[in-house]
Formats: structure tokens, C-alpha cells, sequence
């Protein structure tokens, strides 16, 4: 790199030197490489006298905002299936009667429902525990946000049906209030935990699958869509693409896109535009749909449903 | 062939260099931002929803309790307010907008509060089916607006936090001198709790 001054190592200050040593890499034969890695260093130990108070101030700062938001965190229970009794309020019979629907509405419609009740909502109101709860278990697909929650409380007697993203347009605010009014609290008022929530999962089941010709017809196309070769090639080419990215880069660098700024005994390279810098997507896993346990496919959740209490 | 070699090697360097850039949080920053806005969009977004809604729910509640002409009138100019403070990303910034959009909102919300608890002295309204949807409704959009909130406020904290974190704070101080940190909401006092009324 004929750019590069040369003999711009003397004339640093100790700290400088140690930090260009400790950051150089193991194979000092490449001359831009080591070239390039030396005026970095040289730009980092300059702003690390100026900014070591600051930094350390804010590390301190993030531990503190750490802590505090584990010490705000709820205990939610493990996603072991599509029923998750944390309460005890079910009968083994219900219990397998509904997950065997669940698994159905599932299979048919890629809508995944879970069904979960909890011991204690830990001071929380139900609608913060619930969504949060369905966020962390990331029920539905990513893609979709097609997840549902129907989360009962009985020792706070509370109720609520979290609608994922995804589903908001079907499952209204308004169908859900219904749903909790006329299907499960008058059950739950009398005791009958297991035949509340029985005929709540029907009575969502049967609003998801009104048109259940149409949800068909969604099911096949949700299965062609699924590309697997180019989910496996993807990565490679959005490598290339960084690697290609890269390469055109020096060359505008070589074409002065960029300046060499000096600032006293110390070049730094200022690229024109540092935007061009960020590039690659997100990759997120979308679920596997395969037998083995029972896990989220990586939905959202916006605060859609309703609550009820009785 | 020693031009190309060394053309490989430069490809290579600025291979490590930018993945090293990558790793020291350079891309924090940007990221955090653009998912502080994006979670800024949403809760206008909802806010709006819920400003959709009130033309409906007045014109039902008007059909039953026209002598509620007061709280009628309060609901329909907040809500005329409140649609008319809006901010853009780029002012997220001014703590001053922010809390003026807040306090348009928390107006509304008042007078929504005091426009639901009146509903309850009619009861050829609060059993009317159009009534409890709306009712539903906006109880659904009020707890969407409070989910859309604590994202926002969570996502600010991330980015206020990469701003003033190592190792991100070296290139906060470089070559994003120019962001600031973005307002989060202030809880303002009793605006989480529904409006008491007495009789």
C-alpha cells in the first residue's frame, strides 16, 4: 500500500507502540494488511485516552441496566407442549382431549394455540404477563406471527386470549371479549376450570376456521413456499455479496472516494460515505415443524385479544 | 501476478478489517437506531388506530346519551388535538415534542376514561352490540398502545445505551457525533390508571 507513509511508527508515544503491538496480527508479512491494522490501532489508542472515563462510566452504567432488568423479569414456566398446566386445573382427559385439537388446528392451518395456565401472575397484570409470556415462547410461525395464547390465572381469576401479530385481522378484540364472555367465564363462574377452557379452545377454533376450505388452500401454499435449497445456498451467496461489497470498496478507495486525513503525526483514512459500511440481513430460523418436542416458530406478539375476569 | 496477489491481500485485510469493525459495534449504532424509529412507528400507529376509533364510538354513544353533550365535546376536540401533534423520527430527540405528544394523548385518554364511565349510566347502551365491540375495541388498542410503548422505551434504552457504552461510544464520538440520544416516555403521574369518578 504506496499510500501508507513510511516510518510513520517513529515518533509515537510509548502507550501508542504497546497498543499497535498487542493489535497487530500474527502474520506481520502482509504489508496492507499491517498497514491498514496500524493506523486503526494508532486512531483506537487516540480515542482510548479520550474516551476510557466515558467508557468506563457507561459500562458501569449498562451492568446497572442490566441487573435491573433481570430483577424485572418474570418466571414464566417451561414450554413442555401444547397445554402447559402449571395451575394443576386439568384433568389428564381434557387435557389430552384439547392438545389433540390443538395439534389438528396445527397440522391444518399452521396456527399454533397453546393453551397455559399459571399458579401466579408474580404482581403483574394479566395483559403485560401474557404477552410477554407468548413473546418468549414465540408461538407461531416467524413468518406469520400465527400464534395464540389462551392464558388463565385462577388464583387471580383472570383470563385473557393474546392474539399474535399475524391474526389480529381474524381474531378481533372484539370476538375475543366474546369468546371469553359467552364461552368460558360463565364455566368458570360455576368451578368447571376444564370445561371453560375446553369450549374456549372450540369456540376459537371454530373463528379461525370458518372458511376452513380457504385455510386449506393456505396450507398447501404454505408448504410450497418452503425453499430449502435456497436456504441452505443463501448464506454463501450473502457472503460473496459481503466479500464482492468489500472488494469495491478498496477499489473506490484506490479512486479517492475516501480522504487521508493527518492529523498531526497520525493518517487516518476517512471513508466518504461510512453508511456503505452496513450491509447482510437478518437470519432468523423459521420453525422446523418436526416431531421431536414441542417448541415457538418464532412469532410476535403486539398486545392483541381481550381480558376477562370472574 | 504481483498485482493481483497483493490485490488478494487487500481484499483479504479489508475482509478482517470489516468483519473487526463489525465485532467493535460499529453496526450497533445504526441498528439501534433504526429499531428505536421502527418501534417509534408503532406506537403511533396504534395511537391513530385508537383515534379511528372514537367517530364510531361517539356517533353510538350520541344515539343513546345526547345529553352527555360535555364529555362528548371534551372527547372530540382531544381527539382533534391529539391527531394534530405528530412527530417524525428525526425529532425523537427533542424531549420537549415528545412529552407534547404524550400529554395530547394522555388528554384523550382522559377523556375516553371519563366517556366510558358515563356509558355506564345508560344501559340501552351498554348492552347495545355495536357499543361493547367498540368497547372491546378500544380496550384492545389501549393495551396494544401500552405493548408499543414499552417496546419503544426499551428499544431507546438499547440505543441510548450503545451511545454512551464501550465499545460502540468510540465510534458514537466519531463518526455518529451527530446522534443524540432519543426521549423515552415519562410515565406521568397516575396516567396508567383509569380516571376515577365519583357520583
Amino acid at each position: 500500500m504506496d499510500r501508507e507513509p513510511s516510518g510513520s511508527q517513529s515518533g509515537h508515544d510509548a502507550m501508542n507502540r504497546a497498543t499497535v503491538a498487542r493489535l497487530q496480527m500474527s502474520s506481520p508479512t502482509s504489508n496492507a494488511r499491517s498497514g491498514i491494522q496500524s493506523s486503526r490501532a494508532r486512531a483506537f489508542a487516540s480515542m482510548r485516552a479520550r474516551f476510557w472515563i466515558p467508557a468506563f462510566a457507561g459500562m458501569t452504567f449498562g451492568i446497572f441496566a442490566l441487573l435491573a432488568t433481570l430483577a424485572f423479569a418474570l418466571d414464566f414456566p417451561a414450554l413442555t407442549g401444547r397445554v402447559v398446566d402449571q395451575a394443576n386445573i386439568l384433568p389428564p382427559a381434557t387435557r389430552t382431549q384439547i392438545e389433540t385439537k390443538l395439534a389438528a388446528l396445527e397440522d391444518k392451518s399452521g396456527i399454533q394455540l397453546v393453551v397455559a395456565t399459571v399458579s401466579s401472575l408474580q404482581g403483574s397484570d394479566i395483559e403485560t404477563f401474557s404477552v410477554d409470556l407468548a413473546r418468549a415462547w414465540k408461538l407461531g410461525e416467524a413468518k406469520k406471527n400465527n400464534g395464540l395464547l389462551l392464558l388463565v390465572a385462577p388464583n387471580e381469576r383472570k383470563v385473557r386470549i393474546e392474539v399474535g401479530y399475524g391474526l389480529e385481522g381474524t381474531m378481533t378484540d372484539a370476538l375475543s371479549k366474546v369468546i371469553i364472555q359467552n364461552a368460558i367465564i360463565p364455566k368458570f363462574r360455576s368451578g368447571d376450570y376444564a370445561g371453560g377452557i375446553a369450549s374456549g379452545v372450540d369456540a376459537i377454533i371454530d373463528a379461525l376456521t370458518v372458511d376452513s376450505a380457504e385455510w386449506q388452500k393456505k396450507a398447501k401454499v404454505r408448504v410450497e413456499q418452503q425453499p430449502d435449497l435456497i436456504d441452505q445456498i443463501l448464506p454463501f451467496i450473502i457472503f460473496l455479496l459481503f466479500v464482492f461489497i468489500v472488494i469495491s470498496m478498496i477499489r473506490n478507495a484506490r479512486g479517492q472516494t475516501g480522504r487521508w486525513v493527518r492529523r498531526g503525526n497520525q493518517t487516518i483514512f476517512i471513508p466518504s460515505s461510512p453508511s456503505s459500511w452496513s450491509g447482510g440481513g437478518g437470519w432468523s430460523s423459521g420453525s422446523s415443524g418436526g416431531d421431536s418436542g414441542f417448541s415457538g416458530g418464532g412469532g410476535s406478539f403486539g398486545g392483541g385479544g381481550a381480558s376477562g375476569d370472574w | 501476478m504481483a498485482l493481483t496477489l497483493s490485490r488478494l491481500r487487500a481484499a483479504f485485510a479489508a475482509l478482517a478489517l470489516g468483519l473487526s469493525v463489525a465485532g467493535c459495534g460499529y453496526n450497533t449504532i445504526p441498528t439501534a437506531e433504526e429499531t428505536a424509529k421502527a418501534r417509534w412507528a408503532d406506537v403511533q400507529n396504534q395511537y391513530q388506530r385508537r383515534a379511528d376509533l372514537i367517530p364510531n364510538l361517539v356517533a353510538t354513544v350520541q344515539g343513546y346519551a345526547k345529553q352527555e353533550k360535555d364529555v362528548l365535546t371534551s372527547v372530540v376536540e382531544a381527539r382533534a388535538k391529539a391527531t394534530s401533534v405528530k412527530i417524525d423520527a428525526s425529532q425523537l430527540t427533542d424531549p420537549e415534542k415528545v412529552k407534547q405528544f404524550q400529554d395530547a394523548q394522555n388528554q384523550l385518554s382522559g377523556a375516553l376514561g371519563r366517556l366510558i364511565a358515563v356509558s355506564e349510566a345508560y344501559p340501552d347502551l351498554k348492552s347495545n352490540q355495536n357499543f361493547l365491540a367498540l368497547q372491546s375495541q378500544l380496550e384492545g388498542t389501549e393495551n396494544r398502545i401500552a405493548v408499543a410503548r414499552r417496546d419503544y422505551v426499551a428499544a431507546v434504552r438499547d440505543y441510548n445505551l450503545t451511545l454512551s457504552t464501550f465499545p460502540s461510544i468510540i465510534w458514537a464520538k466519531t463518526i455518529f457525533a451527530g446522534n443524540k440520544p432519543m426521549a423515552a416516555f415519562t410515565a406521568s403521574e397516575g396516567s396508567d390508571k383509569p380516571p376515577q369518578v365519583k357520583f
